[in-house]
Parts: C-alpha cells; structure tokens; sequence
C-alpha cells in the first residue's frame, strides 16, 4: 500500500513540476478542458474543469450544480409523507434507500419503532435498491473504459430486482413506500420465491462480470494502482462506503450503528481492501452486490410475522426536536438532520448526500494523471448526479 | 479468494466465453429456456405487475370533492370544483339530504409523480392505481385527464392481490 | 489475362465497380451481421427488427436517415481540410482493394511489389484522421486526432515485420504468388492441407491481427474514439453525410484488412491445391476457381472480421501510454525475432 501511496505522491510532485515547466521551458500553454457539463462520462451535469499538459492532468476542479433543485427548501413545504415522494429522486438508482434514514429520523423524533416484519421488508427492499443501484454502477465501469457489453448484462439483471420492486411497492424508480411507523402494504403473494430465484440470477451476474471484466487483464492494468487513496486522505476528505473500505478503513453504517433495521439478525462480512486504487473499489462494489443477495437471502428465510404498520394517528405531526440519522447507503453515508417545530412538516432538513463528499476528494486524486484516468477514476468513485446536486 | 492455484484460464479468454455464453443463450429458443432478455415491444408485451402504479382511477360516485387528495398531493396536478346539491330524502317525510357533487375532477399527468399519496389518503375509496400504462399523447395538454377519462380507467383495476404468508390480515381498502 | 478482350474504357470501369462492391459488401454485411445481430445476441437482445425481415433492411434506414441530416462544420473549422478528412479515409480503403486478388484472374491489379503497396497504402488513413481531428477545431477531436496518429504509426511497425515473415517464406512480395505458393506447398511432404501459413507463420499471424485491431481502433485500442473520454474523438464534429463516410470507412477497412490477412495467412481465394490436382508450376488452374474464389475469399474474411468484431464487444480499451508500451516492447520484439527464426529456417531446409 505504501508502494502505491508513494507513487500517488510522486505523480502528484511530477504535476507540479509540470505545471512550472509548462510556461517556462517550451513557451507553451496549458490546454483547458471541460469535461462536462455534457459529457459521456459524468453520468448527467457534472462539470469538472482539468488543465492539461498533454495528456496530463495538472489541475482538476469539479463544478457541481447544474442540476440542483433546492430539496433542503422544498422539504419545508411539504408535509411528512410528501418528502418521502421527493426524497426519492436523490439517488434515482436506489432510491428506496433515500427514504429509510428520513424515516428513521421522523420516527426518532415521535419515539415510535416500526413492528419487526417492517423492519425486515424495509431491510430486504433497503438492499434489493442496493443491488440494483450498485448492479448498474458494475455495467457503467464497462461502458467507462470502452466495453460495451457489460453494461447490457447489467440493465438485464437489474431489470428483475426492478421488477421486485415494483411488484412489492408499485413503483419502479421511486416506491414511495416507507411511512412513518411502517410500510404502506405488505408483501404480494409470491414476492418471496420469486425474490430468492432473482437473487440466484444476481450471483450469476456478479460471477459472469468477474469473467468479462474484472479479470479481464486489461480492465485490471487500468485500474490498478490508479487513483490511489490512502486511508488518511479518504477520512480526512469525508469520504464514505465502498469508497473509504476500498482504502482499508473498515467502516460500515450497517453494523456500526443499531438502527430498527435487521442487519444485526443476520450473518454478513465487510468487505475491504487494502490498496485504496480504482480497482479495489471497484472490486469492493461488486463483492457487496453478491453480499447483498445473501443477506436477502437470510432475512427472507427469517422473516418474522405480524403487522406492518405500528399506531401512528391518521395526520401526521411529529414533536419538537431534532434528530440526525445516516445510513450505509449504496453510494456512502446517506443522512438527515431534520428539525421539527411540531407542525405538519419539518421546519428545517439537512440532507447529508454521499456522492457530494465523495467527489470533493477529486482534486487531489487528479492530479498527475492521464486523461483516460480521469474517467476511470471518476467512474470508479461512483457518484450520481441527482445525489451531488440533491 | 486465496484458494490453491489452479491453472487459470487467462481472464482476456474467458471474457469471450462469457460473450459467446450469452449469444448462444439468446439464440436458443424460447421454448428450452433460451431467448433475448427483451421483448417486441408492440408485438408482445410484458404485463406489469398488479401493484404497478400506472394511471390513477376513479370511482366517481364515491367522490365528495372534500379536496383532501388535491391538498395533500405534493405537486398539486389534481383539479377538483363541487358545488352541493338537495337530494331527495331517504325515507319518505325526511329533509332533503345535502350531497356534494362533483363538476371537475382533473389529474394533469403531465405533473403528476406518480407517488399515490392521494389515492391513500383518500377516506372515501374513490380513487385506485390501475397498471395500464400506454395512454402518452403526441399533445401534452391531453395528458390532463378529466373525470370521465378516469372514470373509465375503473375498467382496468384489479383486484388488490393476496398477501405474502405472515402478513397481518388488513382492514379497509 | 481476362478471357474476353474488352478495350480499356470498359476495364475500367469493370474494375470500378468491382471496386466498389468489394469495399460497400463486406461493409454492409459486416455492420448487419456482427455490428448489428452478434452484438445484440451477445448483449441478449435481437438487435434491429423492424425494417425488413430480422431487421436485415436497418442499414438503408441508418443511410437514409444520415443522409438526410445537415452537413455541419463547426465555425473555427478550417473548412477544406474538414471537408476532405473522410474521403481521404475512405480513399485509403479503396486503394487496399485494388491489390487484393480475388481468383487466379479476378483481380484489380497484379504486381510484383504488393505487399509494399498495400503497408504504404493503409497509412493514408492515418493522414485523413489527423486532418479530422485537427481541422475540427475541438479539443476532443484534437486529441483523438493526436493518439491516432500516435497508435497507427506504433502499430504500422509490428504489421510490416509481421508480413516480412511471410514474405521470406513465399519469396514473394506478390500477393497473387503468396496466394498459389500457399496452396501448392506441402508441410514436411504431406501436402493434405497445402501450406496456408497460419500453421508454420502462426506468431506472425497473432502479431498481424493485433495490429489490426489497433490500425482498425477497435475496441482494445479505441483510444482515439473512446467515447467515454473523449465523446468521439476525431469524429466529435461531423454528421451526416460526412459521419457516414467515415462510419463505412471503418467496417470496409475491417473487412480489407480480414482479405488481406485471409490472403497472407489464410491461403486466400484457394483450396489446397493437391485437392483437385492442380499444378501451380504450369498455372492449370481451372477457370471456374474466379467464381469459386471470391466466395471462398469472402468466408474467410466473415470469419476473420468476426473475431475482430467478437473482441470489440468483449474487451475494456487500453490507456494510451499501454498501448504504446506493447506495441514497442512486446509486439515489435516478438516480431523481430519470428522473422529471425524463419531466416534461419529458410535457410536451414
């Protein structure tokens, strides 16, 4: 690791010796390029300003918030059940994770907990969002670096956990289906066997993208030892999920916290790994996937019975106070600080997005590299756009 | 992870096995488990599931206009005028009952998102999620159904499906 | 050597048009069969349906629809250059026909210095993509334009040693005599199979289809279209007709470079001739192989350009810099010494 650390400082010394020699040597310029905001590579409006020399990475800025649309002031206006519906649209690839920490914190405030099979549906669906956003991101990585196939057998897998979802909560992309104190339904008829058959299909994929791709020998001599981060830099930039393990930090929400979800009910491993490169959190994304699918797996074996829905009143109004609740998120830590004044909506919510942390650590990891780097850095790091801009 | 070293197959080969893999299953035929993952949309298509929240629909007589579905919707596509009525009474010799009656009940589908907070909070069961989901127009002011076009999206609602084992019976809708 | 005298006007113009579909066939069946279908089949998806049966008139759609769309050139362009860019490409593809032989008299033109010809030939490609990406005044497209230039001379060098082994081997620089002496030579005595020289060339054979690949920037090597870095490279600015030409250019250089590597290694337009007893020395071979031959040569070439195409929608793309490493510190090594071992092998039978 240190081998790979050194080298990141050594690119990083040939940058600024570069960026001197630039003017003074050859009398030349340094060219400025845009990536973005309409780039193949910035998966939406990400802008991200690079001065080059040559091929060479000198500096690297990202300019976020072509996409914002304000949801810290939209949830003031809102009642509680309508921030779920908007909350949704953070992260659009997971977007039922978006709503359990929100929920988790309006529930935190009205000192209610959801009966244990809400628990363990929000848990399964809180992972199944997971698959399905993390699912595309190992697709996207082929796409990335010039594969066109992966990405295909990505949307094709990804397809059944959408299915999945939209046939427990009715919508595709956005389920709307956390409620305080609960969920809005139970399962269908069915939902579990077909779950379990869905969850095979998805440890086929991630074995077929480990043939296809990450042991493909050029994917790896792309990915490897490029875009080091040592696991001081990541803490110290606030990075966080698959991004901070992939430095060797081993942290996860998910068991670090006891949170009414039922994580702690069954058998799961962290994954980490040391080297802090593009390829390790790639390869920690795609671990995690087939993690996922166990964990699935056990909690839909048990499964605990009874209602779903704990007493809330039929018109919502949660107490005075304040509460910060985050959770392991497919992209990182995703949390809401919300502030209550007893009315029919929060007076104030904070939402903590991973993927705007987790891009802020793009210009120091730049720097020094190649321009077919910077994609591959930027794809590896994984952010969506809607959950930088929220 | 660590296993015993095997002779591998170099990664650059099995990624093309992969390839050939997945054309050889798209070219078997359906009937032994093979074929595309995709479907001819026009020519075939998939049925969404009975929850699927695809077009809202309403059962007009069931309506009162109390408005609690235009207010609580989070983008405000819903449109509701009622003015109230005399009906006769229900039992010979009694007053005449007022009713509400409805004159406009419009969803602007080029709004809505799709959250279905107004079909749940509705306290009178008059509004459902139906899964039919092809009714794009080449106008977007056609997508503002009016309550007769609602009315017949009734036709297409199922029946709320069967719960999964352990689930508490519910009451209601 | 034609069977028929015709005057010179109408040869001409015969081998014009044989030109022309030599270089526009391959093209479109290429697209419809790999680009098209195989691509899909491999993504599990069935590709184009609608326009004909299974699709298979989706190619004159695509036509007509750039066709239809404006010619652009974006402002700071300098114009000529920008115009002339693809036809300076796709001239390049219709000059690496000419050479190819296609029958024991189906053929454009016939001399003694062919291999020269077609190495010199297939780098005015190069020449076309830098006047693109330059000319285009964007900087995505000068840099496309930039590791083109950079990857195609990198890998003109491994081609050229790659064919010089063959070239010892034949004792011919002529691609119709590499094509008979194929055919007509014998392995240690046994002449069942001829001589195709993928069997004793086959280090050569693997060095020259790499090359390809990277001469075609297919996927491996698609640095300077790599869409996800530089959105298309040197083609960013064009579109429609001019996007067309160069999207011909590069599934018609595709297949000229499989006719050429089916006829270096492959045994070209022949079967072997010990199978029919034919006699290379007295040239007997019968009239019907000029109608036979370019079939067979067309198999060959699906096949080949399949596995090109196979690559390209299975494998990630390099970095520059790895590109330019293997060329120069495995390919051009690795080719230097399989030309020493046929020398030596020449020399010692």
């Amino acid at each position: 690791m240190t081998d790979l650390a050194d080298r990141q400082k050594l690119s990083y010394i040939a940058a600024q010796a570069a960026d001197a020699r630039l003017n003074v040597e050859l009398e030349t310029e340094g060219m400025t390029l845009n990536i973005g905001p309409q780039h193949p590579a910035t998966h939406g409006t990400l802008r991200i300003i690079v001065r080059l020399d040559g091929e060479q990475v000198v500096w690297a800025e990202p300019s976020a918030g072509y996409m914002h649309r304000g949801y810290e002031k939209l949830t003031e206006v809102r009642t509680f059940p309508q921030v779920t519906a908007l909350v949704n649209r953070i992260d659009w690839l997971g977007s039922f994770a978006n709503e359990v920490p929100f929920i988790l914190a309006a529930e935190k405030l009205m000192e209610i907990e959801a009966p244990p099979r809400a628990q363990w549906i929000r848990t399964i669906l809180f992972e199944l969002s997971r698959i399905a956003n993390v699912g595309l991101f190992l697709g996207d990585l082929g796409v990335q670096l010039g594969a066109v196939t992966p990405v295909f057998m990505a949307f094709r897998d990804r397809e059944h956990v959408l299915n999945l979802i939209e046939g427990a909560t009715g919508g595709r992309f956005h389920p709307n289906f956390d409620r305080i104190g609960g969920l809005k339904d139970d399962l269908p008829a069915g939902w579990i066997a077909e779950t379990k058959q869905v969850m095979k299909k998805l440890r086929n994929f991630c074995t077929e993208m480990e043939d296809l791709l990450f042991g493909n020998e050029i994917f790896q001599s792309r990915l490897r030892g490029i875009g080091v981060i040592p696991a001081e830099v990541a803490k110290q930039y606030g990075l966080s999920g698959a991004n901070l393990r992939a430095s060797g930090v081993d942290w996860d929400l998910r068991r670090d916290q006891s949170l009414p979800l039922a994580y702690d009910k069954v058998d799961w491993k962290v994954w980490t790994h040391p080297d802090g490169d593009s390829f390790a959190r790639c390869w920690i994304r795609l671990q995690e996937t087939r993690e996922s699918t166990l964990i699935v797996d056990q909690l839909l074996d048990t499964m605990p019975s009874g209602p779903i829905m704990a007493k809330v009143p039929r018109i919502i109004k949660v107490p005075e106070g304040e509460a910060w609740v985050s959770t392991e998120n497919p992209l990182g830590e995703m949390g809401y600080y919300v502030v209550s004044k007893g009315d029919l909506g929060p007076f104030r919510v904070k939402i903590r997005s991973a993927s705007f942390n987790n891009i802020s650590i793009v210009p120091w990891v730049l720097r020094g590299v190649y321009v077919p780097d910077v994609i591959s850095i930027l794809a590896s790091l994984y952010f969506i756009l809607g959950d930088i801009d929220r | 992870m660590a296993a015993p070293k095997k002779p591998q197959v170099p990664g650059l080969l099995k990624g093309l096995g992969v390839t050939l893999n997945t054309m050889a299953q798209t070219l078997k035929p359906r009937k032994l488990g093979g074929g595309s993952a995709t479907v001819q949309y026009p020519h075939e298509k998939e049925t969404p599931p009975l929850r699927a929240r695809g077009v809202i629909a309403l059962r007009e007589d069931n309506c009162t206009s109390c408005m609690l579905c235009a207010r609580s919707c989070p983008d405000w596509c819903i449109y509701i005028e009622g003015h109230k009525e005399l009906a006769p009474p229900r039992r010979a010799g009694g007053a005449p009952r007022k009713v509400n009656k409805l004159d406009r009940f419009d969803i602007d589908y080029a709004l809505c998102m799709y959250c279905g907070i107004c079909v749940e909070v509705c306290p009178f069961d008059a509004l459902f999620w139906s899964p039919e989901y092809e009714y794009s127009e080449p106008k977007i002011a056609d997508l503002l159904h009016d309550k007769t076009k609602l009315g017949e999206w009734m036709e297409t609602v199922p029946e709320a499906p069967a719960l999964e084992a352990g689930a508490e019976k519910k009451k209601g809708k | 050597m034609l069977a028929v005298d015709l005057p010179y006007w109408a040869q001409s113009l015969l081998r014009v048009l044989g030109g022309t579909v030599a270089v526009l066939l391959p093209a479109g069946t290429i697209v419809y069969l790999f680009l098209f279908k195989m691509m899909s089949f491999m993504q599990s998806r069935l590709g184009p349906m609608e326009a004909g049966p299974y699709g298979s008139m989706q190619l004159f759609a695509e036509v007509g629809k750039w066709l239809q769309k404006e010619d652009l050139a974006p402002d700071g362009a300098d114009k000529r250059i920008y115009r002339m860019a693809p036809l300076v490409v796709l001239v390049s593809t219709f000059l690496l026909v000419a050479v190819v032989p296609f029958g024991p008299d189906a053929y454009f033109t016939n001399f003694d210095a062919g291999v020269f010809y077609m190495l010199a030939v297939s780098s005015i490609s190069t020449l076309g993509i830098l006047m693109a990406g330059w000319s285009s005044a964007n900087k995505y497209s000068l840099l496309g334009g930039l590791r083109a230039a950079g990857q195609l001379i990198a890998y003109e060098l491994p081609m050229v040693l790659a064919v010089l082994g063959v070239v010892i081997q034949a004792g011919t620089m002529n691609l119709q005599q590499i094509v008979v002496k194929q055919n007509s030579d014998s392995i240690f005595g046994w002449d069942g199979l001829g001589n195709p020289y993928i069997l004793t060339q086959f280090i050569g054979f693997a060095i020259f289809m790499i090359a390809v690949q990277a001469e075609l920037t297919q996927t491996p090597f698609d640095m300077p279209i790599a869409e996800s870095e530089l959105v298309s490279g040197y083609m960013t600015e064009y579109s429609g007709f001019r996007f067309l030409i160069f999207f011909i250019a590069e599934f018609a250089t595709a297949g000229v470079f499989s006719l050429i590597a089916s006829v270096l290694f492959l045994g070209g337009w022949g079967v072997p001739f010990s199978w029919f007893g034919w006699d290379a020395a007295t040239g007997s071979v019968d009239n019907w192989m000029n109608v036979a031959g370019p079939i067979i040569m067309i198999t060959k070439m699906m096949v080949l350009s399949g596995i090109i195409m196979w690559v390209r929608f299975s494998y990630p793309r390099f970095r520059e810099d790895q590109l330019q490493r293997f060329a120069w510190k495995v390919l051009i090594p690795v080719s230097l010494l399989n030309i020493m071992l046929t020398a030596i092998l020449k020399v010692a039978f």
